[in-house]
């Protein structure tokens, strides 16, 4: 994986004391908390309802054994003793002291770690594909273009305030596991007919209170143009992205009411005079970054056979394991998702643990997912029951990838000051209430927000659960079919939203209706594609 | 008007107010123009040549138009003062500078050894503009084609 030279950590050094500064300023009443709040953001430092969070970077997800480590070390020594894995393959921290904040990004910088850019209206951290270097169906490994991108992106001069945040993604499958088409900018990379490399824009999606799906505005940049397009894409939005209305400020508002046409038009001038000003990266810099990145020593000749004799290895092989491009390895997602659990978080200790799990059998490499799950890219498979049962032993060995207790929550109520009501008790409710169900109900994707802004992607949910404030009391709505990848559609609300009790009862009405109605090997939401809303929101509210 | 805190030129200053983009199209004789967040910077490019001021006016720290504005200018070419005016913070004085601000004139005065930290904290840049800083990347890969 990627390593500092001694630019990159100069720059996280810099930083650092920047942080430091900006605290001692604000803390002897140079600055007011109005003009701290930006500078606080821009570090990932929010004031939440109860304290301080941090949100520490995790570029494109992946993490060394030592990060990971330190992540463990800082849940504990600063926090309660948990970190909170996010749907941006980040992680936040819920109870920090500002007095204590820049010792943590110290400590995060002896392991070239930040929390540089990920919160603000600035370009925030760039996430990937979690199975990048290990899926059989990747053109390339798109996480160098990805850090290609973290650097660029990194303190940039022009855009460190934009009308708002600003999120991509890249991958480069046609499989699409990161949701790229719900960013500001998702980017695919691509082969041409002719063998070059290339990537595809997709600008204007996102979450939120209006979710849209990304247009493509270009479907080949050259390689060699791809930063350069980008700064194009950004500097239109820069401009004339709307700043009356910061529900509307987002990129998506922009090519929406521009229309793509128009907006593609704009982006297609900058660029073409951007080009005249030599800010692309040289190739040569990607062939660096793209050596950090090669196939790590993989044993050939090893066994293809997994040893399936304890049923419960063999239901989590089944459920969190997928194949690998290299024969007798394989991809494991660690479920951060155990029955009542809170999605996402893990104790320092078990952050450990998978850091040594990490060590001892993956290259010392670790991905997050937006899924809120861990995920160890390269294991052997002679490995895996060993690994296995340290997992078990350690609370993380739960078997339900991609099944309706593999849940993501925000952190809603419980911690958020936007929020309308919880989300964390709705998830442990559901996934108690499903648990030793989920194999029969198969592949279910659900998602909860605590609000609007959609941190928990309900509207990308099969079942998706937005938190409403109805009179002063937390009501929740359902809607179903929504989806990311390469089919990415939006869920539509079932009807009038329901109290606590009755979400969970509403969510097995619709799952106990499709059990009775699917056909073959049909997952929840083809049945819900195949039947369309009035026979479940039928079965739903009787 | 506020006072210019920070110059980064010799050149004896433009005592004359901006005007606004639309009066500076009628003004022929007018050479300090002022630009809002709302205003195209490149209503300016036919006009360079007779322009000494650009006055970039940032009414809330948090607009950041004027920051495309300065680069828009200088990458057409524009050698003239270019002096950020308003709502201007510490920790902005080096982004504007990158853009190509070389003066800088707050609303309310900043405290000087401050601001002078952060002019000068940061000794590498990822990105080049026009201010001429080699990128971190031109020095990975100096000699290199492109680099
Ligand atoms: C607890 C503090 C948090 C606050 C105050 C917060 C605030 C917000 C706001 C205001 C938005 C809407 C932005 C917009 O539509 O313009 C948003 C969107 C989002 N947040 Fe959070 N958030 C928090 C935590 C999280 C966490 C923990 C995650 C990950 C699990 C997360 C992931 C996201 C995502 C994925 C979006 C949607 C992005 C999009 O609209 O494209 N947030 N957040
Ligand atoms: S969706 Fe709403 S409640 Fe949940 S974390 Fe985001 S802002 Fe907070």
């Amino acid at each position: 994986m990627y390593q500092y030279d001694t630019y990159d950590q100069a720059m996280v050094d810099t930083r650092v004391e920047e942080f430091r500064d900006q605290v001692r300023r604000r803390l002897e009443g140079h600055i007011t908390e109005d003009q701290f709040k930006p500078l606080r953001l821009m570090n990932g430092l929010y004031l939440q309802l109860h304290a301080y969070m941090l949100r520490v970077a995790v570029p494109y997800g992946t993490l060394s054994g030592a990060q990971m480590r330190m992540l463990g070390d800082i849940a504990d020594k600063y926090d309660r003793g948990y970190g909170h894995f996010t749907t941006r393959q980040n992680i936040q921290y819920n109870w920090i002291k500002l007095e204590e904040a820049a010792d943590i990004l110290a400590d995060l910088a002896t392991v070239e770690m930040h929390a540089i850019q990920t919160s603000g209206n600035c370009i925030r951290n760039t996430t990937s594909d979690q199975y990048a270097g290990a899926a059989a169906d990747e053109i390339v490994d798109p996480r160098p273009y990805a850090e290609l991108i973290r650097q660029w992106s990194t303190f940039h001069p022009e855009f460190s305030f934009l009308p708002r945040k600003f999120k991509m993604a890249v991958i480069a499958s046609d499989t699409d596991r990161a949701a790229m088409r719900l960013h500001d900018i998702g980017i695919q990379i691509v082969k041409s007919a002719a063998g070059e490399i290339g990537a595809a824009f997709y600008v204007g999606g996102g979450m939120g209170r209006t979710p849209m799906i990304a247009p493509c505005i270009n479907e080949f940049v050259p390689i060699d143009q791809m930063i350069t397009y980008s700064e194009a894409a950004l500097r239109v939005y820069n401009r004339h992205g709307r700043r009356d209305n910061k529900y509307k400020a987002r990129i998506k508002i922009l090519v929406h009411e521009l229309g793509k046409d128009e907006y593609t038009r704009q982006v297609e001038a900058e660029f073409a005079h951007l080009l005249t000003q030599n800010i692309e990266p040289p190739l040569a810099e990607l062939e660096r970054i793209k050596g950090f990145f090669a196939d790590p020593a993989f044993e050939v000749g090893v066994p293809d056979e997994v040893d399936r004799s304890d049923p419960d290895f063999a239901l989590w092989v089944d459920n969190n394991c997928v194949p690998h491009k290299q024969p007798g390895y394989i991809a494991v997602t660690i479920s951060l998702k155990p029955v009542g659990g809170i999605p996402g978080d893990a104790t320092g200790e078990q952050i450990r643990v998978m850091a040594d799990l990490a060590a001892r059998y993956s290259f010392d490499e670790l991905r997050v997912t937006h899924t809120q799950n861990i995920v160890l890219a390269h294991v052997k498979k002679a490995d895996l029951y060993a690994l296995w049962q340290v997992l078990d032993a350690n609370g993380l060995s739960t078997p339900n990838l991609d099944q309706i207790g593999d849940i993501i929550a925000c952190p809603g109520l419980d911690y958020c000051s936007l929020a309308n009501a919880r989300s964390i008790p709705i998830a442990q409710k559901i996934s108690q209430r499903f648990a030793g169900r989920e194999q029969e109900i198969g592949e279910l994707k659900l998602k909860i927000s605590g609000c609007i802004n959609a941190c928990g992607h309900h509207h990308a949910g099969h079942i998706g659960i937005l938190g409403v404030d109805r009179k002063g009391t937390e009501n929740y709505q359902l809607s179903l079919g929504g989806c990311e990848g390469a089919d990415t559609s939006l869920g539509q609300i079932t009807g009038p939203g329901f109290d606590e009790e009755g979400i969970v009862d509403a969510v097995q009405r619709a799952t106990d209706f499709y059990l009775a109605n699917k056909q073959d090997s049909e997952r929840f939401l083809d049945t819900y594609r195949r039947l369309g809303m009035a026979p479940f929101k039928e079965a739903i509210y009787g | 008007m506020a006072e210019v805190q920070f110059r980064f030129r010799d050149d004896e200053p433009v005592a004359d107010p901006g005007v606004t983009v639309d009066a500076f199209g009628d003004q022929t004789n007018a050479a300090a123009v002022r630009l809002e967040p709302g205003d195209d910077a490149r209503d300016l490019l036919p006009h360079l040549a007779r322009i000494k001021l650009v006055e970039v006016n940032f009414p809330v720290f948090g607009d950041g138009r004027g920051y495309s504005s300065a680069r828009i200018l200088r990458e057409a070419g524009y050698t003239g003062e270019l002096r950020a005016v308003g709502e201007l913070l510490v920790d902005q004085l080096a982004y504007m500078r990158r853009c190509g601000f070389d003066a800088f004139a707050p609303d309310s005065a900043l405290d000087p050894a401050d601001a002078k930290a952060a002019f000068d904290r940061y000794g590498e840049v990822y990105q080049p503009t026009t201010d001429g800083r080699a990128p971190i990347w031109a020095k990975r890969h100096a000699g290199t084609a492109n680099g």
